[in-house]
């Protein structure tokens, strides 16, 4: 696990790294007029994706308790908000008014929120199969095991998406 | 370095921490950009400073048996590298087994101790192929003994191969064994200290001198 979120922590950092790079060598504000980001879109989706951490930690909590209901419920609302924050990220996509090849700055943004956007797809990719499998009984007080690593991966992508917000929309 | 994404709970907690800084920054960035310079200088001081300070050993929390055990079942769990074999602690073994009527189930790691650089690198195969040969060696000594024991190679830290034993066994009772004061690395790091810390599960401690065999 460590080397794996050490392996992540270097696949951010190099796009983090040209990010920094871009907005200071090109001189220019950012985002480079006559675009401008949805920082209010984003900042909703950025509550979305915390609420959704919140929601997955209390799935493992309740499951901890020996609570199914909780477990289920909280599953699938994680799930769902995940979904929520990446559909609404496609969407953004489609009207925000550049393209990756229009210029760097268009090329740093997409890099870093598609990286991040990856990462959500394979976080919900893996949130279904704990939904899935908490609705088919899976999962005791005892073993819980598969609802606790896409917590912690979802958590970690969590994170990464409040740096990527900061950085990138806000400052 | 402890990694802050062991578990859901941490991840969580870190997940706080990081909404706390990164939120405290932008909200000082937006006002005016010499205050988010500052705010960003002080918070960073600030978790430096939190994480050298929890670099310092605290009391850990105690890590229980990990699952439970079948009434008339004991469970025993022998933590055991280059002493995996000695007399003493296959004394030990038998006098915990006869001690009562419950079936004795035997469990012993045999951590796969590694260089800093080696473990590093993840280059474990070598330390993992002699503590599989050492383990090997230590089961078939118990069952000479009629000892019936399963065994695994555990993790390079024998407090961790322990507590990730102790997931998947359970134990009544954990025996550590290892060689003389001043011989010994595990006991200069205070190992059977920190067990006893450490885990819910009586923690014996057999010391086998190799060269007395």
């Amino acid at each position: 696990m460590f080397l794996f979120i050490a392996s992540e922590i270097m696949l951010f950092g190099s796009f983090f790294t040209i990010y920094f790079f871009v907005r200071v060598s090109a001189g220019t504000p950012w985002p480079t007029p006559p675009y401008e980001l949805p920082v209010f879109v984003a900042g909703m989706n950025t509550i979305i994706l915390v609420t959704s951490s919140f929601t997955m930690h209390w799935a493992l909590q309740a499951i901890k308790r020996g609570n199914r209901t909780g477990l289920q419920a909280g599953l699938t609302l994680t799930f769902l908000l995940g979904l929520t924050f990446l559909l609404t990220q496609i969407l953004e996509y489609s009207r925000i008014g550049f393209a990756p090849y229009t210029n760097a700055f268009g090329s740093v943004f997409f890099g870093l929120t598609g990286l991040h956007g990856a990462h959500v797809f394979v976080g919900l990719t893996l949130l279904a199969f704990a939904t899935i499998r908490s609705f088919r009984g899976h999962y005791t007080e005892e073993e819980h095991h598969g609802v606790e690593i896409p917590g912690i991966y979802w958590h970690f992508v969590d994170v990464m998406w409040i740096v990527v917000y900061t950085t990138v929309y806000i400052l | 370095m402890a990694n802050p994404l062991r578990s859901e709970g941490e991840a969580f907690r870190f997940l706080l921490a990081a909404l706390v800084y990164f939120g405290a920054i932008a909200i000082a960035g937006v006002i005016n950009a010499w205050a988010g310079l500052v705010v960003f200088i002080v918070l960073t001081i600030v978790a430096g400073w939190w994480w050298w300070r929890s670099r310092e050993p605290a009391r850990p929390r105690q890590v229980g048996a990990g699952r439970p055990t079948a009434p008339d079942e004991t469970r025993i769990l022998v933590i055991a590298n280059e002493t995996v074999g000695g007399a003493p602690l296959l004394d030990k073994i038998k006098q915990l087994a006869s001690a009562s009527d419950d079936t004795t189930m035997v469990h012993v790691v045999s951590p796969a101790l590694n260089s800093p650089l080696r473990h590093l690198a993840s280059d474990e195969d070598k330390a993992r192929g002699a503590a599989q040969e050492r383990l090997d060696n230590s089961l078939g000594k118990l069952r000479e003994e009629g000892i019936e024991a399963s065994g695994e190679v555990g993790d390079g830290d024998p407090l961790q191969a322990i507590e990730d034993a102790l997931r998947t066994f359970g134990a009544d009772q954990i025996v550590i064994s290892t060689h003389p004061e001043g011989r010994s690395n595990w006991l200069e790091r205070g190992l059977v200290t920190q067990a006893r810390e450490r885990f819910a599960v009586p923690v014996d401690h057999v010391v086998v001198d190799l060269g007395e065999r």
